[in-house]
């Protein structure tokens, strides 16, 4: 499978300063740096639909960030068809560029309301000095690809449904004819009648033009039904990852399962009377010792407290980082 | 059977625009009887927040109650001086929205507004501070003691819900009213922000008005159940009632999208075709009928009622009414 990929990430790793120079001095802070992301490591193959799963500042915007060169990276490299990138003055980053979209989480908040939606979907033309071909013929035949009337192209983003305005950012994305899409919570704020609409267009693309899609999302029940493969983070690590059928079938991380857990049922007959998971995520300047879910884990044992376990492969294409895996 | 708390009689709520009168309510009747927990759930744009803004009366400028009633345990809710709506706000009906900073001052510190909430309490301030530890810790902030002195800022936003919760409650009102209370959170803050509304309802003696897009905290939660769809309630029932036996064919469609009820995983997703109606310029006959798979002869010519599918359990669709 790796020698067949389409994007390979090495042993990923991104800091922030999180407090300017001045004031770590004064307050005496010595390390004024957090890893949003540490050590990701993952491959995704062509036509491959990736999920990336995980609570609110696990890293998994700024690792999909990090793939299109929008952050540097502190270590690790990205190889995207041939092309690496370590940090953003690689050459290799005008072809990740070129093949790799983000699709921005909500078009009509994200984008510039002044707009017409024929500048939208163009857009990825102008910015890569692509402007020699005929747009308007871009413009309609994106419109046809997404399935939205021509006649929206004069439109503004507001005059637009919650449903059509995500098309737009389909079609945005598909402007460069990428091989790879980053969704970054592609149905967020949708409402349930409308984001099924979104997932079979992108469905429909995947299989009409071969399409790889990473998909960044908090939507457990989406994800299973869209994405291949999963992984799950925590403080920016990967601690579990694997084919998403057998994830959610057998969950071996707590932390995996906790969070399956959490999942309200829409069956009055399936009320959890306990919740899997107590309090909230550490913060990212005060990792915990030894595996750093232990803080919160049903299962933790002694050696969790010191010993940082390691990913490791516990079937084949599952891994899984944790001293003790669930059965 | 007791009194209910809160009792909804024909609401009709309109908003003035340029577009036209957009009907935002039409007939809304729905009863929160004492000690239940009741849940409206709908997409967007039903009109949730329009309902429990006129049942606050905190509606828009451009809003105008155009019929109905509103009876809060025997008191006309519309019909209510300034001055007693102010107590209603302060003392009987608690908010908690989605954003935990509507009820939130930044700048004032956790201590001064749980303090402040207990104005009218005829009890010296050791004692309110003791209540509002005591709120802190049943709401699961930790060292609550030390965390009084906080400001907003200084909590997560998980535990800002927790703080809202605990304000609300500090008022011991007979009914909370929570807006997509958890909509801004993670799945794991989520289920422990349920839970403990869930704890808390056993110890309270209130109602609780729980407004939801999400299905499954509806049917993690409620005893009662209403389904909006642009502006109406289509179907209302207990939860069970609902959930295994939803009789409107759009409360069965909104249960066939969601992805947590379809067990075989599957790349194509269920959706419900066409668009909500304008509401400005209302479609005759069924307001579902545009949509419906199950439209029929009389459903664009003439509006279904409601009309009963058991005990307890009100359908507005001819299908129920024809058998
Ligand atoms: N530009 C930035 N500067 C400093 N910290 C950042 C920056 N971007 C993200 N972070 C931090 O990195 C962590 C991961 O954030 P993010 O990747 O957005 O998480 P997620 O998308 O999983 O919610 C968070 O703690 C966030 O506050
Ligand atoms: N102040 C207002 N002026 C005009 N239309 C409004 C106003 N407030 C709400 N609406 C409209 O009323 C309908 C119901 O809105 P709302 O009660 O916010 O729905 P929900 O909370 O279910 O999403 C929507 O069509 C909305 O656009
Ligand atoms: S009344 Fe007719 S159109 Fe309306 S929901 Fe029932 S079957 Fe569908
Ligand atoms: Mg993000
Ligand atoms: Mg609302």
């Amino acid at each position: 499978m790796a020698d067949a990929a389409l994007l390979v990430a090495e042993g990923i790793r991104v800091r922030f300063r999180t407090v300017g120079f001045v004031r770590a001095l004064i307050q005496g802070i010595r390390d004024p740096f957090i890893d949003a992301v540490l050590d990701v490591s993952f491959a995704l193959g062509p036509g491959e639909t990736f999920g990336l799963v995980g609570e609110s500042g696990s890293g998994k915007t700024t690792l999909v960030r990090s793939i299109v060169g929008l952050v540097d990276l502190a270590a690790g490299v990205v190889r995207f068809d041939g092309a690496t990138i370590v940090d953003r003055s690689d050459s290799g980053l005008r072809t990740i560029r070129r093949n790799v979209s983000m699709m921005f989480q909500d078009p009509v908040a994200s984008l510039s309301p002044r707009k017409t939606v024929r500048a939208l979907v163009t857009e990825p033309f102008h910015i890569h000095d692509m402007t020699d071909r005929d747009l308007d013929v871009e413009a309609r035949q994106l419109m046809g690809m997404v399935g939205l009337p021509v006649q929206l192209l004069a439109n503004y983003p507001h005059q637009l449904s919650g449903g059509q305005a995500r098309r737009v950012g389909v079609a945005r994305a598909l402007a460069l004819r990428p091989k790879l899409i980053i969704a970054d919570e592609p149905t967020a704020g949708l409402d349930v009648s409308v984001q099924g609409e979104v997932l079979n267009l992108m469905n429909e693309l995947q299989t009409d033009l071969g399409l790889s899609y990473i998909i960044v999302t908090h939507n457990l029940p989406m994800i299973r039904h869209v994405s291949d493969r999963l992984a799950i983070m925590y403080l920016g690590r990967f601690v579990e990852e694997g084919p998403t059928a057998a994830i959610f079938a057998a969950p071996r991380h707590p932390y995996t399962l906790a969070l399956l857990g959490a999942v309200p049922q829409p069956d009055p007959d399936k009320r959890r009377e306990e919740i899997g998971l107590i309090g909230e995520v550490p913060s990212l300047r005060n990792r915990p010792s030894g595996c750093e879910f232990h803080t919160r884990c049903l299962f933790a044992q002694e050696r969790c407290r010191v010993e940082g376990p390691v990913l490791r492969e516990i079937e084949p294409g599952r891994r899984v980082s944790c001293h003790f895996p669930r059965m | 059977m007791a009194r209910p708390i809160l009792d909804i009689r024909d609401l009709s709520v309109s908003f003035a625009t340029p577009r036209g009168s957009v009907e935002a309510l039409r007939d809304v009747s729905l009863t929160v009887p004492q000690d239940s927990i009741v849940g409206i759930v709908g997409e967007s744009g039903c009109g949730k927040t329009t309902l429990i803004s006129t049942v606050l009366r905190l509606l828009a400028y451009n809003a105008t109650v155009k019929s109905g009633e509103i009876v809060f345990e025997g008191e006309n809710v519309l019909a209510m001086s300034d001055e007693r709506l102010r107590d209603l706000r302060g003392r009987q009906v608690a908010m908690v929205f989605q954003d935990p900073m509507t009820a939130l001052n930044p700048v004032l510190s956790i201590a001064t507004q749980m303090l402040d909430i207990q104005y009218r309490e005829p009890i010296p301030t050791t004692e309110k501070r003791r209540r509002a530890i005591d709120m802190l810790r049943r709401v699961g902030i930790p060292d609550p003691e030390h965390r009084l002195e906080g400001y907003p800022h200084h909590f997560s936003g998980g535990m800002r819900q927790r703080i809202s919760i605990a304000m609300a409650l500090l008022m011991n009102p007979a009914l909370l009213i929570a807006d997509e209370p958890t909509t801004a959170l993670d799945v794991t803050l989520e289920a422990q922000i349920i839970r403990l509304l869930r704890d808390l309802k056993r110890e309270f003696k209130g109602s609780i008005l729980f407004v939801s897009h999400n299905l499954g905290l509806i049917a993690e939660l409620c005893d009662e159940v209403v389904v909006m769809y642009a502006g109406e309630i289509v179907e209302q029932g207990s939860v069970r009632q609902l959930f295994h036996d939803a009789r409107h064919p759009y409360t069965r469609l909104l249960l066939e999208c969601d992805p947590a009820r379809i067990e075989k995983a599957s790349r194509h997703l269920p959706t419900i075709a066409g668009n909500l109606p304008d509401l400005a310029h209302l479609p005759g006959g069924c307001i579902f009928a545009p949509r419906c798979p199950r439209v029929h002869e009389p459903c664009r010519r003439e509006a279904p009622q409601n009309y009963a599918a058991s005990k307890g359990h009100d359908v507005r669709c001819f299908l129920v009414r024809d058998g």
